[in-house]
This record gives structure tokens, sequence and C-alpha cells, in this order.
């Protein structure tokens, strides 16, 4: 409760209002005639996929705020919208640190979203595949955000890139190798120093322990943890893991079939879920 | 041969196409226009993109000088000069003063060129962010953007991987702010001959179908780090064997027969002209790039 009211005084850094995205021709009934209450996320009148579906909420600043949700839930949608890797269908999102939160980032140019997506955010993919180029060395990868982000001093992009090498436990004589060499673990904490690399406001996790081993799994989070201690990152992670939201996170929504179903604090949400379908993921927990 | 073929050899709707995408090259410093390059009695990839252009700016008055590597007489060089001459009728010359139109292969004359004269480029290929990406469309998309991390990295890489930037040719540079260009095969010595130049540079891609252009008092910066410098090729204790020029491009010559290697000057035109002078013959030699 009273964390909800000090939520409340904090404006939020990340707005996103009614975001929908759907795949295929779409009509207008998609989006009544689907949804968790319809069990589908297929609009029966004209086949069309509502991926997501008026999708509403706020992230404050240095919270981490988790999604979960079954396979095909919308989730990776929602994420990848916010990274402009996928184009929203309609909707509103707004980031305070850009223009005063003032502009709706899906309405700008192309131009200016690559500098938002720069500048102002990192994303680490639950496939290393997507966010490295294989081919360019492991501090080639990490230059490659620096330099988009207007880095142009070899030197000091060098001691950048081996500053967060040593915070992800890279050895340093690794850092012109190619991640293509790199076991999956060490992959994706090479995705991390890179999405860390230019201090992004908001950084945006998507399933980035899945398919690794739980050991690794565990670096991974703990690694993920301290970092959130140490820059006070405000972070959206999503997964179909409730280990992993229950480990990171302060608030958490929970989606089906491209809705959000339930939201609240994490340990709420966990301990007294209110939707059924929550209710039932809580349940199937091993 | 006139009578037989239209002045200039290709028709004049083509000519007509190609100006107009000249025009927009020009209005949008370094972006590559696509026009549709025509057929021409020499293969494509053999300097149809320059020589379109030439053919289509070239009037009764002009004169011509065409090079190939700074070279007047190389057979590709000879035949493109020919060929201009023959369907066109206007004047050669290998004097880079005395010529309205140069069309040249990977080098720009040593003498500077003014504002009354035209430098056209041979380009084989046009897209320098294909050093990294092989896709058209992402290219394109990149340059729309103004996304050239990619290209950045790539001379990173160069510089953990070498201690300096090898690239030799084709150097990126940074036209007006905004685009990413090819500057063509030219060495890296004549990358700065077009910043802020007097003359138009027009580049012409036969094979790949696109124009672009570096209008006069343009900028054209090449890419480099704020610790690791764009540098021109360093002839230091070098001089060319024949006219003994201490700063002009040398290339390295050997010889097969008797196994020596010597440097001379790439622009022969240059060279002729400052070993004419040594002879006590007469002959003006322009103002150089670099003074």
């Amino acid at each position: 409760m009273s964390r909800d009211l000090q939520e409340t005084e904090k404006q939020p850094l990340l707005k996103v209002r009614n975001l929908s995205k759907i795949y295929g021709s779409s009509c207008k009934s998609c989006l009544e005639l689907t949804g968790p209450d319809m069990e589908s996320n297929i609009c029966p009148r004209c086949g069309s996929v509502v991926a997501c579906g008026n999708i509403s909420f706020n992230v404050y600043p240095g919270e981490i705020i988790g999604i979960v949700g079954e396979s095909g839930s919308g989730k990776s949608t929602l994420i990848k919208s916010l990274y402009f890797d996928e184009t929203p269908t309609s909707g509103e999102v707004y980031l305070q640190c850009f223009e005063n939160g003032e502009t709706n980032l899906l309405s700008i140019s192309s131009q200016k979203k690559r500098w938002v997506r720069n500048h102002l955010m990192g994303i680490v993919y639950q496939n290393p595949y997507l966010g490295l180029k294989m081919d360019f060395s492991c501090g080639g990868n990490i230059a490659e955000k620096l330099l988009a982000a207007d880095w142009y001093h070899v030197g000091k992009i060098r001691k950048r890139a081996k500053e967060l090498l040593s915070k992800v436990e890279i050895p340093l004589e690794r850092m012109d190798d190619l991640p293509r060499t790199f076991s999956g673990g060490m992959q994706q904490r090479v995705q991390i120093s890179k999405a860390l690399a230019n201090n992004p406001p908001l950084l945006l996790l998507d399933e980035v322990t899945t398919g690794l081993d739980v050991s690794v799994q565990a670096q991974i989070l703990d690694l993920i943890r301290q970092i959130q201690r140490e820059f006070g990152i405000t972070m959206i992670v999503v997964s179909h893991d409730f280990a992993v939201i229950r480990m990171l996170t302060d608030r958490t929504l929970v989606m089906k079939n491209g809705r959000v179903v339930e939201s609240g604090l994490t340990d709420q949400v966990m301990e007294d879920p209110q939707h059924p379908y929550t209710q039932l993921l809580i349940n199937s927990m091993i | 041969m006139r009578g037989i073929y239209n002045y200039g050899f290709i028709d004049e709707n083509t000519k007509k196409e190609i100006r107009r995408k000249l025009l927009k090259a020009v209005a949008i410093p370094g972006y590559q226009v696509p026009f549709g390059s025509r057929e021409l009695p020499i293969a494509r990839g053999w300097g149809t993109g320059g020589l379109q252009i030439t053919l289509s700016i070239i009037g009764p008055e002009d004169t011509i000088k065409v090079i190939d590597q700074g070279c007047d007489d190389s057979v590709n060089a000879c035949n493109l000069r020919d060929f201009i001459v023959t369907t066109t009728g206007v004047k050669s010359t290998t004097d880079t003063l005395e010529a309205s139109i140069i069309q040249t292969r990977h080098r720009i004359p040593e003498e500077k060129m003014r504002a009354d004269q035209i430098l056209v480029l041979q380009v084989p290929y046009p897209e320098t962010l294909r050093w990294v990406e092989p896709s058209e469309q992402e290219t394109r998309r990149m340059h729309a953007e103004k996304d050239y991390s990619k290209l950045w990295v790539f001379l990173y890489e160069e510089i953990v991987r070498w201690g300096e930037i090898t690239l030799s040719y084709r150097y990126p540079v940074m036209v007006n702010g905004r685009y990413a260009m090819d500057p063509s095969p030219i060495p890296r010595w004549d990358v700065p001959k077009l910043h802020q130049a007097e003359t138009l540079f027009l580049f012409g891609a036969g094979r790949e179908k696109r124009i672009y252009a570096i209008p006069p008092y343009t900028d054209v910066v090449p890419l480099q780090f704020e610790d690791y410098y764009f540098q021109v090729e360093n002839f230091k204790g070098k001089f060319c064997k024949f006219c003994g020029s201490t700063d002009s491009y040398l290339d390295e010559v050997y010889d097969r027969e008797t196994g020596e290697r010597y440097f001379a000057c790439s622009d022969t035109s240059f060279c002729m002209k400052r070993r004419k002078q040594s002879s006590g013959i007469p002959v003006k030699i322009g103002r150089r790039w670099y003074e």
C-alpha cells in the first residue's frame, strides 16, 4: 500500500497506453472478439492474430517490472514493440527522458526512433544471435552500441568495453574474440554488457535465462540484480518462468491471449492471485 | 560516324534522364540516385557509368581528357577518349588545365581543378556500406536512418586487428554531414581533394546503375576516430624516377628485366610537364591541391 502511494507521486519513466499489435488484415471487431474471455487471440471474423490488445501500464524509475505469461501470450511482441523491432498497430508510448515524456514514441520518424533506441534503451534477447553480431569481435559488439551513441574515441571505447566485460566476468583476453566461439552463457553476458554500454535509462530483458542451464541461469540473475542495485536502471523483464519473475521484479503484469489479465506487486500476485488464469499459472509451478 | 549515331551516341531521352538524375544527385550530395543504365558498345564495368555522364553533359565547345589510374595512355583511357571524340567531335587533350571535362578511373589529377571544370569519376561499387552489409534493402534503410554504426565498427575492428585502418582505396567519407559515401577507388591521397573543392564531382556506376555527386564547396570528411586520424599515403624519402617529384602520388614500379624497383608519378600528364620544364621547354603547370 505504502509502495503504491509512493509510486503515484513519482512520474513514470515509461507510459504505455492502449498498445495493440494485430497481424493480418484486422477488422473492427478484432479487439472485441479476442482475449482471455474468448480463450483466443485469433479474430473469428477476419482471422487476424491479436498479439497485443489495448495494453496500458506505467514503469517507474528504478523499478523492475515483470511480464509473465504462457508462450504466445504476446509478451515478446510487447517488448519488441517497445524497442521498435515491431511496429504496433495502434497505441501510445511515452518515455520521460525523451522530450519530457510529451511525445508519442510511435509517431516519431524512424531516424529519431533509432536515436531513442541507441541512446535511451538497451535490450537483451533470448537468442544471442539477435542481439550480437557474431562476425564482430566481442569488443566490437559493445563498440557498435557506443558508436551508435556517438562515441568516436577508440581508447575510450575500449576502456568502457573492458569495464563492462569485467563487470559481467568475461576474461579480458577474450575481448577481441568472436562471440561465435563463446558458450551460450558467455554470449548472454556479452549481450548484457552490450545493452548496458551507453548507460540506458531503460533496459528490456526478453527471456534472458531461457535455454541456459541452472547454474548459469543463477549467475545471469545475480548479475542482473547486481546491475540494478549498482546503476538503478529501470528494467522490464519478460519471462514465462515465475521463479525468475519472483527473484527479480517488484511488480508484475500477467498476460494471456494478448491482454493483461492481472497486475500488481509481485508478492501479492504470487500469494493471492485473483484471475483464474494467474491461479492456474501459480498452481502449475513445480 | 556522325550522322549514323546521335550526337554523343546515346539518344536524347536517355541524356535527359541522366541529366535529371544528375540534378537530383547534386541537390542531395552523397545520395545514390538510381538511373536506367543503357547498353553501350563497351561492357558494363569498363567505365560505362562515367561514360554515360560524360556523354550526357558534353557539348561541342568542351575539351575532354580521359585518365585511367592517372594515365592518359592506357588502352581503356584511349578507347574511351576516342569513342567520345568520334561520337561528338569535341577536342581532346591530356593537359588537366585545358580540359573542361575530365573522365577518370581511380585518380584525381595532381593539378588543382577549377570551378569551370567537371570531374567525372567511374565507380565500380557505389555502396560504401557494402563493406559491412550485403543486402541492398538493408543498406538503403541504413542510409535513410543515417545508421552508420556498422561501418564504424568495421573501422574499429581494423584498428583493433592492425593498429590502423588498412583501407587503401574506397575510403568511406561523410558528405555534407549526412550521407556516408564511397569516393570510388581513388587512393587515400586523393580523398581530401574532395573537401570544399571548387570543382563539381560526378560519380557514375554503370553496372550498379547509380549516380551521385559532390557539388562545389561541400564538406567531405573521411570517417575517422578522435584518437586515430585519417592519414594519406606516406611517400617519405621516395621520389619520381623521371621528374623527381616528391609531393605527388607515386606508383611503385617493378622492372621485370632489370629487377629494379622504383617510384614514378601516377599522373603521367603532370610528370611529363615537369620533365619538359626541367629540360627548358616552356610549359604551364597548374596550382596544386595541397598548397
